[in-house]
């Protein structure tokens, strides 16, 4: 199986959401892994469509950088509209 | 426990204040309850242990099809068989899930399959077990997919992601397993005839013990749980998993009408548990040795199955390699 390609597998749970990571199945090219990945990832209806992707061709930020990386977003508080201190009379905005 | 057993290699369990500063920043993540990921830093034993109990676990869940499968063209009808398909392809996928875990962390599925072949690494020791009559069936899914249950639930939160993920999924599914093999044994007992009924109670007779040997060695006698305590790969200890689940089964169990061939069960109000009997722990270790029933034959059923396969394998690599140059070209 060490010449299969390893692919990570992607499921749409339902329509209007997101493709989630759910792991990663072995095959031969990317027709039999869209066919593993349904019998292994969605046996009860988990999914309305799959995505599968070489694994190889990933490009994962690393853990070391996580500081550099999303740090500088923590003191942007001014962000999120929590920061905006509105007068009750607004009402809900 | 699917893994029984696991080596951790550690003689001792270090204190915070005698590790490196990479360890211990480790530690403290584990403490608090964050995850360990991929590509986080991780002591080279803790990446080695979580191998072994993964691939360990994985392999029980590939061997475990093989008693099922025994009674797949001999079930009672149509409808009982599509259930016992469902579920031996369950287990099928539940390895799945745990190989493609543990190949985060590095390990090659090849190197780990090929060293349960050559009976380097174990699997549980309850597929050591004959499967003999169709109320096995039932016991089995009542009993051994009940004492995994009891295991998996507290590894869903086990400090390594993808194993507590996988660990998440299985414990989904694996209830199904348990309900469809305990209907089997109560329709039986309930709407059976008395030789039908006798067939249950052979069948518990039969797996209760090694049903209880799951759960591994007593908490004195498991060298390895301190560290693997420490780093969450494991989070109650044998003796306390075990008390779990016969205390969840002794009220199923009446319900079917049956018994346990154990004298000493009896409910302990004092401790607000069932005290029970010793198990046979040299029945265990000659079945974790190899020389359980059917140890021989369920790995030659899985060298068997591999190497049968191979001209697959080999047949879908070229077949892709063709399309891939025609698609070049």
């Amino acid at each position: 199986m060490s010449d299969w390609t390893l692919f990570e597998v992607f499921v749409r749970s339902k329509h209007g959401l997101n493709h989630r990571h759910v792991g990663s199945v072995h095959a031969a090219d990317a027709a039999m892994a869209l066919e593993n990945a349904r019998e292994l990832y969605t046996r009860r209806s988990e999914g309305v469509s799959i995505w599968v992707v070489p694994s190889a061709q990933i490009t994962a930020s690393s853990p070391d950088e996580k500081e550099p990386l999303f740090d500088p977003s923590d003191d942007k508080v001014y962000r999120h509209a929590t920061f905006y201190d509105l007068p009750k009379e607004v009402g809900h905005m | 426990m699917y893994a029984q057993l696991v080596d951790t290699g550690v003689k001792r369990v270090k204190g915070l204040d005698e590790m490196s500063p990479e360890e211990r920043n480790f530690q403290e993540k584990i403490d608090a309850e964050i995850k360990i990921e991929p590509k986080n830093w991780m002591p080279e034993a803790y990446r080695r242990t979580l191998i072994r109990q993964m691939s360990q676990h994985a392999h029980s869940e590939i061997v475990g099809m093989l008693p099922e499968k025994n009674w797949l063209t001999r079930a009672p009808n149509l409808k009982r068989k599509l259930q016992l398909l469902a579920k031996i392809q369950d287990e099928a996928g539940h390895g799945l899930y745990l190989y493609s875990a543990m190949e985060t962390l590095g390990a090659d599925r090849d190197e780990e399959v090929a060293k349960l072949h050559s009976g380097e690494v174990k699997y549980s020791s309850i597929f050591n077990y004959p499967t003999r009559s169709w109320a096995d069936m039932g016991t089995v899914g009542w009993l051994v997919d009940g004492a995994a249950i009891v295991n998996q639930v507290v590894l869903q939160r086990t400090s390594y992601g993808p194993y507590s993920r996988a660990m998440i999924r299985i414990c989904k599914e694996e209830s199904f397993h348990q309900r469809q093999g305990y209907q089997i044994l109560l329709h039986m007992m309930r709407e059976g005839t008395e030789e039908q009924k006798a067939m249950v109670q052979d069948s518990i007779n039969r797996f209760w013990w090694p049903a209880l040997m799951m759960f591994g060695p007593h908490d004195g006698d498991s060298p390895n749980s301190a560290q693997s305590m420490q780093w969450k790969i494991k989070r109650m200890s044998n003796d306390d998993l075990r008390q779990r689940f016969i205390d969840q089964t002794i009220p199923q169990l009446e319900l079917l009408g049956c018994t346990v061939p154990d004298p000493d069960l009896k409910w302990n109000e004092e401790r607000g548990h069932y005290d029970f009997g010793e198990i046979d722990w040299s029945e265990f270790y000659s079945v974790l040795k190899g020389n359980g029933p059917c140890n021989r034959d369920r790995l030659r059923t899985r060298r068997n199955a591999i190497e049968n396969g191979a001209w697959v394998r080999e047949a879908a690599r070229v077949h892709a390699e063709k399309h891939n140059k025609a698609d070049v070209a």
